[in-house]
């Protein structure tokens, strides 16, 4: 993303405001001012119409769960009454202790987990984004039986993940394909950085062609003329991707990579299935978290659920206010980037209308 | 469902007053949360059960025998995931939501303490089952506090398996009973045996999973120590506990068991074995019929788990039904538990499943010795179990269990400091 | 000239084939693993000793109702995507061509929200559903479904919506189309590649969900194809029926295929109907 140029408007005024009414909107030529006059007599309100549906839905199969996971984190774990041998029937209160405890010794597993998921979602993403990119430029190519070589690269991400990690597990096993194919026996599923190396083979492998989709969703909105423009004006292939292609299809891969990242950061299945539970190479804080639910402590699991939800939240939000300008447009957003994109649609129109 | 409760007739139902007579002698709890003493079993009509699927069609059957019994009570077979883990949380999800789905449950016999203990399942009538027919340590794996809260279904039980071709060239005549007296075996057979040049000796489960468990808690009790004493209590910190330990840890170093048994589960080590990779393999009597099939049939036989000084102890398996507490139609469904795990079923079960029974006579039936040549050895073996700790926290217990024995397999840790951290760790997950 | 395109068609055929290889070498494993028998299932030959069917007619075994599973799969994904599509359009239409005030938030909002972890959702959820009784219907998988079917539509529609230039659009409002008309007719086809994109990544992502399938529902009859393939069972506790797992793997994967060679059509069929505009 090094070669994006972020016009300088966009920079200033992008990350911050989180909404400008239609007042503070930069003014565009007069005819899309005229057409909007006539066509929203109130936006918010249509706005509103068009995302409460969504919003509903959402806070439904969402809100509700989440705000009990909340409460449900704020109260420890049933006691074991010693006279009767039974568990309590109600789980005492303890405030905020579920999550002061990852500060104090019990925190290892926590942080050991925390950073195996960090490790995992910046390793992962960052392969991902490599490999589907790569794909999705030879893909957007013209060749013949392409339309099979397009369904044949989602075949990993349609392979339905408890699946493909036993599929994985399988290959990995200390006498599978893998070991044969490398010529040398590594124990992948025991302790040790090769765990982690499985996993992160097995979540690239089968989330590559995500990334790689949506890019060539991308590509392919992008006009062939400006390529041909460019071409007459001489640039390189390097240069044309750089400054041409990764640009126009930057709001498409910020989408994927931010989905990546996110649907990373609760990987569960994967690890659980492949290398197995209670791995500390390969746990996970989904993981953390259902072991706790697992063991019938709600109020823990709850609680490594909530800071796993947060730091996801942040990320999701760092995304959105670092990148607002092409991820989220909007009020906020400076003229210039659609300006510059009208630019590009200029020779397009002239051809249609031609 | 509702109007069926108060008919309590049908062609059982003499057996079934009986049975309500004998238990309702406890409060009058309706089957909600919060009852102490025993449960009365009311009403009837349609009940489920809850169990992971099974392949051999044999449960279908059963139930269907019951259902044709009983039109009015029949009970539908819910099938639950195979993964033994994603069967426990299908369970204690139905227990949270207090939900009537699931009737009559399919309990892994190291869930009784933990179920019982949330009273997520009723604490059953002892004089209903013939439990002094039954095997006494699968007795045991369904009691919790001295109340009965399962009726043992099946059992298991480990066995050693070893290749009698290779051990007759080498002139062994009888199977080792001690630990020392296999790898002396293995080391006879390899000097004589140039086939068996390259092969391992010993393997069992140690992926880090429940196997380890299991392989863990048998070798503390073949060498005199204990996980667990009998009040539950931990008392692992032992000199036999460690010389149990350190077998395994010393066969993985001097390569006894090979490297690769660090990532066996059962299927594994039954194909290491039936590729003629190691001579000695621990494994339950599942894998008896499936290596007649294989390249090693007839060259194999099976015997008790051998020990530090004698026979060692197996640990045990199956599964024990038990009655959620949220079900409705508990008069039906203790009639069905005792249907189910009848000596009739079990014979049933151990013919068409082979599933172990629970039932000490079944072992000796000729007929039955003819077609599963191990179940004397699996009588021998389930006689002298110990079952898994039995207590609420099991799966803490269990995964610190796995944490500490795996450190000390994979050499990462000294023996006496897991055992020592592993009793701090038991110490914490049963005191709670 | 010739001579340089020459080798750049090999060169693109050499990047295809890789980008094909490494996608599809593991689905080979998988399938040639499904195609041995259960006794040569350890093999590491790559072709499989003897081709067997019996881990397929294991996967048709009446008794697995895997046919059933399949079709409930197609319903609970089909309508799933088919709702977060329709209401995911409205939204991101409002997100990329409407000013109003809290966009941002909103946004951020709907991501965050797909990402709770489900682990931690399907105990509440199962509680409430179990109370309006919607144990064992299809509403009670596609609805929890939406949560991250919806905002994975909602991002995705709102950057393709927003790389379609603003002009037609109000070129078609100025020639008296209305905002809706302009849309459906306009920017519709025009984003056909991202619709239909998509579209298959929510259906791939609803297809394979499975706890909240296996927890919503206890009926045979009512489970999703992961659910059934998680109840695969071998004679006995111990035994992992590999090979039919596998072979499930592949009958599961073979439809989306399918269905994306079909999406496929479309997409270049949207494209040059937005060309020709």
């Amino acid at each position: 993303m090094a070669g994006t140029k972020t016009p300088p408007g966009t920079a200033e005024n992008g990350p911050d405001r989180v909404a400008g009414g239609p007042s503070s909107r930069p003014t565009g030529p007069t005819s899309r001012r005229r057409a909007r006059t006539r066509a929203t007599t109130s936006p918010a309100r249509m706005a509103a119409l068009l995302v409460s549906p969504t919003l509903l839905v959402l806070s439904i199969v969402v809100l509700y769960p989440t705000l009990m996971a909340l409460q449900e984190s704020l109260y420890g774990t049933k006691g074991l009454d010693p006279k009767t041998g039974f568990i309590r029937t109600s789980e005492p209160f303890v405030g905020l202790r579920n999550y002061t405890d990852i500060l104090g010794p019990a925190g290892d597993r926590f942080w050991n987990a925390f950073w195996n998921t960090s490790f995992f979602t910046v390793v992962t993403v960052g392969a991902e984004t490599v490999i589907g990119v790569a794909m999705a430029l030879i893909m957007h190519r013209a060749f013949r039986g392409r339309a099979l070589a397009r369904a044949g690269i989602l075949v990993p991400w349609a392979v339905p993940t408890a699946i493909s990690a036993l599929l994985w597990r399988w290959i990995f096993n200390s006498n599978g394909i893998a070991n044969a194919v490398i010529g040398h026996q590594i124990l992948w599923t025991t302790e040790g950085f090769h765990a982690k190396v499985a996993v992160i083979v097995a979540e690239v492998w089968k989330t590559a062609p995500f990334i790689g989709l949506l890019v060539l969703a991308g590509l392919q909105v992008i006009p062939k003329e400006v390529y041909e423009a460019a071409r007459i004006d001489g640039a390189s292939a390097p240069r044309q991707f750089w400054h041409i292609t990764l640009p126009l299809v930057k709001p498409a891969l910020l989408v994927a990579v931010l989905f990546r990242c996110l649907d990373a950061l609760r990987m569960f299945d994967l690890p659980y299935i492949l290398v197995g539970a209670q791995k500390n190479s390969v746990e996970t804080l989904s993981m953390l978290a259902q072991n706790e639910a697992s063991n019938v402590r709600f109020g823990p699991a709850s609680a490594y659920a909530m800071l796993l939800f947060l730091y996801v939240f942040l990320i999701a939000l760092a995304f959105v206010r670092l990148l607002g300008a092409d991820l989220v447009g909007g009020a906020a957003r400076g003229g210039e980037s659609r300006r510059r994109r009208r630019r590009m649609t200029v020779p397009r129109r002239a051809e249609v209308t031609a | 469902m509702k109007t069926k409760t108060s008919r309590a007739m049908g062609c059982s139902a003499l057996l079934a007053a009986a049975g309500l007579l004998l238990s309702a002698c406890g409060s009058s709890g309706d089957g909600g949360s919060g009852q102490t003493g025993s449960t009365s079993f009311q009403g009837r009509g349609p009940i489920t059960y809850a169990a992971g699927k099974d392949a051999t069609g044999v449960t279908p059957k059963v139930i269907a025998r019951w259902n044709e019994l009983h039109p009015k009570e029949k009970v539908t077979y819910i099938q639950l995931p195979t993964d033994a883990d994603s069967q426990r949380q299908q369970m204690i999800q139905n227990a949270e939501t207090k939900s009537d789905a699931y009737t009559v449950l399919s309990l892994d016999v190291v869930w009784t303490s933990e179920f019982a203990a949330h009273q997520w399942i009723d604490r059953l009538p002892e004089n209903q089952f013939p439990l002094q027919k039954m095997l006494k340590p699968v007795v045991e794996t369904a009691r919790y506090r001295g109340g009965l809260y399962a009726a043992p279904a099946s059992s298991d039980g480990g066995l050693l398996y070893y290749r009698t071709d290779l051990m007759d060239k080498a002139g062994i005549t009888a199977p080792p009973t001690t630990w020392s007296e296999m790898t002396n075996d293995c080391a006879q057979v390899k000097k004589k045996v140039p086939a068996a040049k390259g092969m391992s000796c010993y393997a069992g489960q140690l992926q880090k999973y429940e196997g380890l468990t299991v392989n863990f808690a048998e070798a503390v009790n073949s060498a005199g120590g204990v996980v667990t004493d009998a009040n539950g209590k931990p008392d692992v910190d032992t000199p036999a506990a460690r010389k149990g330990l350190d077998f395994l840890a010393g066969s993985v170093k001097d390569g006894t068991i090979p490297k690769e048994a660090l990532t066996y589960q059962e299927e594994d080590g039954r194909q290491a074995f039936q590729a003629g990779k190691v001579m000695f393999l621990r494994n339950w009597p599942y894998m008896y019929s499936l290596a007649e099939k294989s390249p090693v049939a007839g060259k194999f036989a099976v015997a008790p788990l051998p020990g530090l000084d004698g026979p060692g102890s197996s640990s045990l398996g199956g599964h024990n039904l038990a009655l959620s507490s949220f079900a409705k139609n508990k008069a039906t469904a203790l009639d069905f538990m005792k249907f189910f795990s009848s000596e009739d079923s079990a014979t049933t079960f151990l013919k068409d499943a082979s599933l172990a029974p629970a039932y000490a006579d079944l072992y000796n039936t000729p007929s039955l010795v003819g077609k599963y040549p191990y179940l004397p050895v699996l009588k021998q073996s389930i006689l002298h179990a110990v079952p898994r700790p039995r207590v609420v926290a099991y799966g803490d217990v269990t995964s610190a269990i796995q944490q500490e024995a795996y450190a000390v397999l994979t050499g990462t840790k000294s023996s006496a400091q897991a055992l020592k951290d592993l009793q701090s760790d038991l110490q914490k997950a049963t005191a709670q | 000239m010739t001579l340089m395109t020459k080798w750049r068609n090999r060169l693109l055929y050499v990047g295809v084939v890789a980008v094909v290889a490494y996608c599809l070498a593991p689905f080979y494993w998988m399938l040639v693993s499904s195609l041995r028998r259960t006794s040569d299932i350890f093999d590491t030959s790559l072709f499989p000793r003897r081709v067997s069917l019996e881990n397929y007619r294991a996967v048709f075994d009446p008794s697995q109702g895997f046919p059933r599973a399949l079709l409930n799969s197609l319903v609970v994904a089909g309508v799933t995507t088919v709702l977060a599509l329709l209401l995911a359009t409205f939204t991101a239409y409002a997100m990329a061509r409407l000013e109003f005030r809290f966009k941002r938030l909103v946004l951020t909002l709907i991501i965050a929200t797909s990402m709770f972890p489900v682990v931690s959702i399907v105990v509440p959820l199962l509680k409430l559903f179990t109370d309006i009784g919607w144990i064992n219907t299809y509403q009670a998988m596609i609805v929890p479904s939406m949560s991250f079917a919806l905002p994975l539509a909602v991002w995705n529609l709102t950057t393709f919506f927003r790389q379609m230039p603003d002009e037609l659009e109000h070129a078609a409002m100025v020639d008296g189309c209305t905002r809706g008309q302009a849309f459906r007719k306009i920017i519709v086809p025009l984003a056909a590649p991202g619709i239909f994109t998509t579209a298959i990544i929510t259906f791939i992502a609803a297809w394979n969900e499975f706890l909240i399938a296996l927890s919503m529902t206890n009926q045979p009859g009512m489970q999703t194809a992961p659910v059934a393939i998680s109840k695969f069972s071998g004679a006995s506790q111990f035994e992992t029926p590999f090979g039919s797992q596998m072979a499930a793997g592949v009958l599961v994967t073979v439809p989306l295929v399918v269905m994306v060679l079909l999406f496929q059509r479309r997409i270049v069929a949207g494209l040059t109907a937005g060309a020709a505009k």
